[in-house]
């Protein structure tokens, strides 16, 4: 387990690293989305997959972290923190307008940082 | 971890396209469910865990079911104890019957099949109502089981269960597993069962279940590389099984082809090869390779008073199956092919039927499966094969599913499809053959024993609704199939006592199942249903319903457990309530006063019921008892006292033949 661990670990290392020289067609990135419950979960992945080049969005609540697929010639992480942040989740970088929050079921306000 | 990662990768090679929709299902649902029913599945589908096994005495698959209410277990003869299933009114040879999603019931097997697979190889049962999923072939009609054993990268270094009951039959499962390295595993499972002595509790001269014993092994290999994304399996087995049965007094040696005493023995020798290898692409988990390849040598010999009947199959198996999606996993599908050969010799010796139908039948097609999910509320499998069979010839095989949640808790789903298949006439009628029947084919210009092909449609909806009440959970819900036959081979039991016709005709099935399962307390788990069957054929007399098929079933199932206490003891206990209502029985109006069945048998009710007592996590006993109001079916025999005169037959069975069951296990763990 821990060579698998190690494995994913430098092949991440590896992805940020090349990520401007290269471009993958399926490239792993984590993302920090923030969220609270079922129904953030279906929103974060929907305006996910809104995104031309998201090839599979799968959010996690236990961790806030949204693991993405993409193909980087079509699309990039920035891309798709819009796409989330436009749906009312905050991202690491960019965060959602006050409207677009306050447009959010009660049950999904997250707290915001 | 690397354990569930293991089990992710699995679920991936499970060579399915419903594989994700499961692996959402394990996620949804708690642990300590022992059947499993997902809101996110697009099929109609319920998994039966290893737990659920340990409800009944299971000493096989065949036996697996008597907890479920999907499956209805009926009684297929006086005489060999086999139990047969149905699913929507069909019964088994119109069902997918698969093993890790290769076909394992089917042809030579159908008739034992089942109770060749022991209950404590099993690790999970999938059952799956109406048009299965276009992958494994052409061939389900009414539904699919597909059954997962225990891999060897989980299994437990030892495992021993010794089981004995009342009607004499004993039984021995030793396991063994050994890890060799991080990837590679392999465990060996002995099976043994033996009957030694005779019973005849309705005092007919006939012994109500076999003498028997049966040798079953099976070594299987799992590479597993998670790192690289390779999954791969190879299993050898091995069986063996005798069986005896007949009058009391018969002696294999000296009364086999005479008239001294009517005998019968049914002698079957099965080996089997099958590899799987699974690849997940490490930087696209939603991509794979499956190919899975499995030849089997299935060999019957037997005989039933004068009558014999042999069969052997030698059958090779091939699947190729390619997941991806289609710009996200919004849209997933799979393609591939497949290929069978199947080389039958059989040899049939019955009243106006003597000589040998051999035969080679082989096909090979390709399939398309498409899935779009929206990740919410709503998917769709849409999926479609063409294949080439020497027999059946060049056609298409169309099935859709479909699921969609209304609302919280809910989730409606439909379905439709087409199968096609060659009945193996014989093979799947062998109760008839322990009669003094005349079998006649009608048909002559079909090209499978005069036959044509059968060709079903099946159509589906189904409705479940979870709920929270007094603080407990339950669900309720309801299904509703029908199938109908454009061509089917119909079995005619209603042109007269001494006869046993097949030809082509059209036929229907309607099923409705309403169910309701509730957690009345603490570890206190109700489950019930009720069935509905209406099944009509075009019988040369007229149309009618199929014989031996209740139209009303009732079943109730009541779990209780206690909390585990330190050291893992736990007491369980569990009873199952079945009610059939009558059923409409064959034509025995011309037999003499005394061999005579009235049109329908009367309605019956049977409770099974056992306790398990869990010592420590590695030892447990359990006791039982089957048909525990000790219902019998009147007269099981027609003719018992002249078996080779012409009124004799052992296939009108509509209940038990043998009575109450005493029954008592163990199992003991090295983990």
């Amino acid at each position: 387990m821990k060579k698998l661990m190690f494995v994913l670990f430098v092949s991440l290392i590896g992805l940020s690293s090349q990520a401007q020289e290269k471009k993958k067609k399926n490239a792993r990135h984590d993302v920090e989305v923030n969220g609270s419950c079922e129904m953030c979960k279906k929103r974060i992945e929907k305006a996910a997959y809104s995104v031309p080049g998201v090839k599979s969005a799968e959010w996690h609540a236990d961790d806030t972290t949204l693991h993405l697929i993409i193909n980087e010639e079509k699309c990039s992480t920035l891309d798709v923190k819009n796409a989330v942040a436009k749906a009312g989740h905050d991202t690491d970088v960019v965060k959602a307008s006050d409207e677009d929050y306050e447009k959010l079921h009660t049950c999904c306000s997250y707290e915001r940082l | 971890m690397q354990k569930h990662i293991s089990i992710f990768l699995l679920l991936f090679l499970s060579l399915n396209s419903f594989a994700q929709d499961t692996l959402q299902a394990v996620k949804v649902e708690t642990k300590t469910k022992s059947i499993r029913k997902s809101y996110k599945d697009v099929a109609n589908s319920a998994t039966m865990t290893g737990k659920e096994l340990l409800k009944a005495a299971c000493c096989n698959l065949a036996e697996s079911f008597e907890t479920n209410p999907s499956i209805d277990v009926n009684f297929s003869d006086a005489l060999t104890g086999t139990k047969q299933i149905r699913m929507l009114g069909l019964t088994s040879p119109y069902l997918m019957i698969t093993e890790e999603n290769i076909p394992s019931v089917r042809g030579a097997s159908q008739a034992y099949g089942l109770s060749f697979t022991p209950g404590t190889w099993i690790e999970s049962i999938q059952i799956t109502k109406g048009a299965g999923s276009v992958v494994n072939g052409y061939e389900s009609i009414s539904g699919q089981i597909n059954t997962e054993l225990i891999k060897p990268i989980s299994d437990i270094p030892f495992f021993l269960n010794a089981y004995g009951s009342t009607d004499s039959r004993f039984e021995l499962n030793t396991h063994f597993n050994k890890k060799f390295s991080e990837k590679w595993s392999s465990s060996l499972f002995v099976h043994g069962n033996t009957r030694v002595s005779k019973n005849d509790m309705n005092d007919d001269g006939f012994l109500d279940n076999p003498l028997g014993k049966q040798i079953n092994v099976l070594n299987r290999w799992q590479y597993t590389n998670a790192e690289k994304g390779w999954v791969s399996f190879i299993n050898f087995r091995y069986m063996k099984d005798e069986k005896q049965t007949g009058e009391l007094d018969f002696d294999k040696d000296r009364d086999r082809g005479t008239t001294n005493y009517w005998g019968s023995e049914i002698n079957t020798e099965k080996f089997d090869v099958s590899s799987k290898i699974g690849y997940v692409f490490p930087d696209m988990p939603f991509q794979s390779i499956g190919f899975q390849n499995s030849f089997n040598m299935h060999k019957q010999d037997s005989y039933f008073g004068l009558n014999q009947y042999d069969i052997h199959q030698k059958s090779f198996y091939s699947n190729l199956i390619f997941n991806s999606i289609i710009s996200n996993t919004m849209h997933k599908f799979a393609t591939g092919l497949n290929f069978t050969y199947d080389d039958y010799n059989e040899f049939v010796s019955v009243p106006n039927i003597d000589g040998n139908y051999d035969r080679i039948d082989n096909s090979i097609g390709a399939f398309f499966e498409y899935t779009y999910d929206n990740t919410d509320d709503f998917s769709i499998v849409a999926g479609g094969r063409v294949d080439k069979h020497n027999r059946l010839g060049l056609f298409a095989t169309p099935r859709i599913h479909m699921r969609y949640n209304p609302w919280d808790k809910a989730v409606l789903r439909a379905s439709a499809g087409r199968g096609k298949r060659s009945a193996n006439i014989f093979a799947e009628n062998q109760q008839l053959f322990a009669s003094s029947r005349v079998f006649d084919v009608l048909n002559a210009n079909g090209r499978i024993y005069g036959l044509d092909a059968e060709i079903a449609w099946n159509y589906g909806v189904s409705f479940m609704q979870g709920f929270y009440l007094f603080e407990r959970s339950g669900d309720i819900g309801f299904d509703f199939y029908r199938t109908d036959f454009e061509n089917q081979a119909i079995v005619d039991l209603y042109a007269g006592p001494q006869q046993a016709l097949f030809y082509n005709g059209k036929s229907y099935a309607n099923s409705l199942q309403v169910e309701l399962n509730y957690e009345l307390a603490k570890h206190f788990n109700l489950r019930t249903a009720y069935k509905y069957y209406d099944i009509q054929a075009e019988y040369l007399s007229g149309s009618a319903e199929r014989p031996l098929q209740a139209k009303h079933r009732f079943f109730t199932n009541l779990a209780y457990e206690t909390h585990i206490v330190e050291g893992g003891k736990q007491w369980k206990f569990d009873f199952t309530y079945n009610w059939m209502g009558q059923q409409r029985l064959p034509n025995t109006a011309s037999n003499p006063v005394g061999e005579r069945f009235s049109n329908y048998s009367p309605s019956f009710s049977l409770m099974n019921a056992q306790i398990t007592r869990t010592f420590s996590s590695v030892f447990e006993m359990y006791t039982g008892v089957e048909n525990l109001g000790n219902y019998q079916q009147d007269k099981a025999i027609l003719g018992s006292n002249d078996p080779f005169g012409s009124n004799f037959d052992t296939s009108i069975i509509y209940a038990p033949v043998f009575g109450q069951m005493f029954y008592a296990g163990l199992r003991f763990k090295i983990k």
